[in-house]
């Protein structure tokens, strides 16, 4: 099948390659760019484990073409710390608030959160759990899962005031 | 230094057993550097993917390939005639039997794999697998288990039509697979003849799947040169595939290495082998390059390893004031269309045989038969001992049935009828020896914690608003109390394919005095690199964080059986212990050498050996394990290693109280769960943060499998629940907020004295939720309705009540 060009901005990084028009964006990020954070959970973008953060929005990798991300800036888990190496304030949570087990669903959980915090830096309980029910979690029962946004919320808002 | 402190520190500073460790293994995770299989990527790697069965029950008149060998970068298109000469077109199934890798002439459950594709990639891939060409014949297709029997029932498996002694004893029918029996039936029935009071109900267990975020899947090399083939794959039991793959292909079982990566949650769905695995292995041997297989969600929904479906019958008998008298109990239970059950081989209804529950009943009977229909094949342990959820399902209501019928408190029957503290170790009266119990004080805990009597007044003001039409909710109280059997097994009973259910643990004292652990089971979400760690922390007195853990590769960790059935810590937690003693008994003898004293004249002291009597004269762990590397010690050889594998005395018998408050809108159906507390008691408490972890998990399982999961087929064979469209998994939205409680009765025959907790909310949380939702009918007259409960049938059964709007 014939290829396409994409350019995109991928975790700052300009990104130029050639793809099939129907290639999805989970594949071209995963198998064409390596970055193997983003998984693929189910067929129907219920899941959520593909989810990445594209011009500003939580978006479903597994159901947008790489084709349609043409241009766009696109965050996944991988670049989601800084680029110092030092941890998101969600990520530093989920390990302190044992907000996941197998780890299949966190990296979408977790770029679902980090936008879910800069729409809404201060969500109640309810908003959290209603913000990430597009993300499917089979291990943990969401409660910790709450709690590390809660936490990573609270550390971001404390951040935000001494800056 | 005040000693005392001084210790205190110490201790801390190993954070071993009861420390809330945060998990090493996060650190990868939250930054997206798993390593699943699919993330798994080698030089010239192609894909697999299947062509499936449209039908329940064809048979297949020709198949062509030439459309799809056509289509560019197709490689390969194998079927069953392919695999005929290799004697792989059929596999043996964990249960005894076989089941076609690729079908056989006929095609025997929807999606049932027909044709294996390999291709450059997965889009060229199911691309071919939609040009492979099958004329079918369609069937009439069976799919309903009670008339699996019938005398006109459609003759499903030909290729073992006429084997009439199947791997368990006589087959009464084509489509009968077992007949499995425990306990005295005769007893029974009298005691059910004799009885004031019996009540009987059919209680299904429907069909469910255990569907991890992750799908299954593979990627098998064939190293022409070495003649080795590697296998990475979703293995929950690692080392068994090896053996497997090395009877099934001839290859010689040091040629095979198998590795498990990280693994996206299992919950029973990957013990098994499946069709995917053997056609990436001959693939790859084939062609000489790697190939990667992974399902897709429906596939994975609709054709690898099922859960439950069972057909229950039990019957109760009990005096007029409440003692049990006798339990019969009868199971239909559908395997569908191959028996690829994952039990014990002696036990082909797993351990069923637990369901006179927590309670003192004299005699008890229970019989199970298995039969084929057009479905799916599994029978897995959902995260549950094997059989044991559906075990705690029947029992648990029946106990609520016979409640109603006496006009007794649910709560107040379970503690009357309760197996006794002093009566453990206690053999029920199917056979099992439960190791420790301590049932009353566990029940007295969560019903003062939830405060039940004020409930129950709550609930009889509700049901007078209710009646007054000052509300359209009924509030339910649902009781549980569920005793599981978990730790599998003492080889003396317990093996899968001939191999003993023993686990392992290997361990190295590196000189600086940190050390690598490495073990027969596998992680996969349960952060075993953590707790393990924490176990020989307290043993050997070396801090968790200077110890590697490592589980899945058959080239270097030693042999042992896998994690499921809740066995890791009863098993593979006792190895560690166990081979941590060991280090500390060389450790001993080293540290007497060095303080010039006999041995008997040292005592432990949380990192060290001390002089009796005189602390000052010690020898930490660390110096033993440099000087077990640089000294020359008479009689004793270098180097600080150990290793054990633990063959279980017993299973081990945790236990726990769940109640469940529900408020259901007649209206609606919509069942909202108001709170639920769980209070568990599994043994010695390793790591506190990690045990309420995996209650939270296994109570949102089993919320969704009591409200809302159901795999079913319609009348020709077509799988109803085969995707995430309409196969319930809880969000974050449904999934109430948890409490955990707990008491801790140690087991007194494990070296730490843990049980295992995992499964034990899906085993308790399955009926609190069933006996909820009746509870708030009971009043009502409603006695049973079957799961799950989701809005449309609790709606029914408010409509039959006659009490919508």
């Amino acid at each position: 099948m014939s290829k396409i060009d994409v350019k995109m901005t991928v975790n700052g990084k300009a990104v130029e390659t050639k793809t099939e028009p129907r290639t999805l964006l989970i594949h071209l990020l995963r198998e064409d760019l390596n970055l193997t954070g983003p998984h693929i959970g189910c067929d129907t973008s219920h899941c959520g484990a593909c989810t990445v953060d594209l011009n500003g929005k939580s978006v479903k990798s597994c159901t947008v073409f790489a084709a349609q991300a043409e241009g766009a800036e696109i965050t996944t888990i991988e670049g989601i710390a800084k680029p110092d190496g030092t941890l998101h304030a969600l990520q530093e949570a989920f390990r302190q608030h044992h907000g996941l087990q197998c780890g299949f669903c966190t990296p979408g959980m977790i770029t679902r959160a980090y936008r879910l915090l800069q729409e809404n830096p201060n969500p109640t309980e309810e908003e959290i759990r209603y913000g990430i029910s597009g993300n499917l979690c089979r291990c943990t029962g969401y409660q910790n899962i709450v709690k590390s946004i809660q936490a990573a919320a609270e550390e971001l808002s404390v951040k935000e005031a001494a800056e | 230094m005040n000693v005392h402190a001084d210790t205190k520190e110490r201790v801390e500073k190993l954070q071993g057993l009861g420390s809330s460790r945060k998990r090493v293994e996060d650190a990868r995770f939250t930054q997206g550097a798993g390593n699943y299989v699919d993330d798994i990527k080698l030089p010239g790697m192609l894909f697999g993917d299947f062509a499936r069965s449209p039908y329940g029950h064809a048979r297949i008149k020709s198949i062509n390939k030439d459309a799809a060998l056509a289509v560019p970068g197709v490689v390969a298109v194998l079927t069953a005639e392919d695999l005929k000469p290799l004697n792989l077109h059929y596999m043996p199934t964990l249960a005894g039997d076989v089941q076609a890798v690729l079908a056989d002439e006929k095609v025997l459950f929807q999606n049932q794999e027909v044709a294996f594709i390999v291709a450059e990639d997965r889009y060229i891939a199911a691309d071919a697998a939609d040009l492979v060409e099958v004329e079918y014949e369609e069937l009439p297709a069976l799919v309903d288990a009670f008339k699996a029997m019938d005398d006109d029932a459609p003759l499903l498996r030909e290729d073992i039509k006429d084997k009439m002694e199947g791997a368990h004893g006589p087959r009464k029918h084509h489509n009968h697979i077992f007949h499995w029996e425990e306990g005295d039936e005769a007893g029974a029935n009298q005691a059910l003849a004799d009885a004031e009071v019996t009540v009987e109900e059919m209680i299904t267990y429907q069909r469910v799947h255990p569907c991890p975020l992750e799908t299954c899947g593979c990627v098998a090399s064939m190293d022409k040169i070495n003649g080795k083939l590697t296998l990475w794959g979703t293995f929950q039991a690692p080392h068994a595939v090896r053996t497997v793959a090395s009877l099934i292909t001839n290859i010689p079982e040091h040629n095979i290495r198998v590795v498990s990566p990280d693994i996206g949650g299992g919950f029973g769905n990957k013990v098994g082998v499946y069709a995917g695995y053997i056609c990436a292995a001959v693939a790859s041997i084939v062609t000489g390059v790697p190939i990667k297989w992974v399902e897709d969600r429906i596939e994975n929904l609709s054709t690898t390893a099922f859960a439950r479906d069972y057909h229950m019958t039990g019957k109760l008998a009990a005096t007029r004031d409440g003692r049990i008298t006798g339990l019969h109990c009868h199971v239909l239970a559908d395997h569908g269309a191959f028996d690829a059950c994952a039990d014990p081989t002696k036990f082909p209804a797993g351990f069923f045989h637990i369901c006179t529950g927590s309670y003192d009943i004299p005699v008890a009977y229970c019989g199970v038969d298995g039969v084929y229909t057009n479905k799916a094949p599994g029978g897995v342990a959902y995260r549950c001992s094997f059989r044991v959820t559906e075990a705690a399902y029947m029992i648990e209501r029946m106990i609520d049935v016979l409640a109603r019928k006496l006009d007794m408190d649910p709560a107040e029957l379970r503690m009357k009828n309760f197996i006794r503290k002093e009566q453990f170790p206690y053999t029920s009266a199917l056979g099992w020896e439960y190791d420790s119990g301590d049932y009353h004080t566990a029940m007295d805990k969560a019903l003062e914690s939830v405060d039940y009597k004020a409930l129950r007044a709550e609930q009889q003001e509700n049901r007078a608003a209710f009646e007054r039409g000052d509300t359209r909710k009924l509030m339910g109280i649902g009781v549980a109390f569920f005793t599981e059997i978990v730790g599998a097994g003492p080889v003396k009973n317990c093996d899968i394919l001939g191999l003993g259910m023993f686990d392992s643990c290997e361990i190295r004292i590196h000189p600086t005095g940190s050390a690598i652990a490495r073990l027969g089971t596998i992680s996969q979400g349960q952060g075993h690199a953590t707790t393990f760690a924490q176990i020989l922390a307290t043993e050997i007195g070396i801090p968790a964080e200077d110890i590697t853990l490592e589980e899945g590769d058959t080239d270097t960790a030693p042999y042992g059986l896998g994690t499921y059935g809740s066995r890791s810590t009863p098993v593979a937690g006792a190895a560690t212990a166990m081979a941590g003693r060991k280090i500390r008994a060389k450790a001993q003898m080293i540290a007497a050498y060095l303080l010039e004293v006999h041995e008997g004249d040292l005592e432990w002291d949380v990192d060290r050996f001390q002089v009796k009597g005189n602390p000052d004269a010690h020898k930490t762990m660390k110096e033993i394990a440099f000087a077990s590397y640089n000294q020359a010690i008479p009689g004793l050889e270098p180097g600080l290693e150990a290793v054990s594998y633990y063959d279980p005395p017993n299973m081990t018998y945790p236990f726990g109280a769940y109640i469940c408050v529900v408020d259901i809108d007649v209206d609606t159906g919509v069942t909202d769960v108001r709170s639920f507390y769980a209070l568990d008691d599994c043994g010695t408490r390793i790591n506190p943060m990690i045990i309420e972890g995996q209650v939270h998990g296994g109570l949102t399982e089993a919320l969704a499998i009591a409200m809302g999961q159901d795999i079913s087929y319609d009348e020709i064979g077509n799988i109803r629940g085969g995707s995430l469209l309409d196969f319930f998994l809880p969000t974050a939205v449904e999934t109430p907020l948890w409490q955990t409680d707990h008491t801790t009765t140690p087991s007194p025959h494990h070296p730490i004295g843990a049980k295992g907790v995992g499964e034990s909310p899906n085993v308790g949380g399955v009926p609190a939720f069933s006996n909820a939702v009746h509870d708030a009918f009971a009043h009502k007259g409603l006695t049973h309705t079957q799961m799950p409960h989701d809005h449309w049938r609790v709606w029914e059964t408010a409509r039959k009540l006659g009490l919508t709007g």
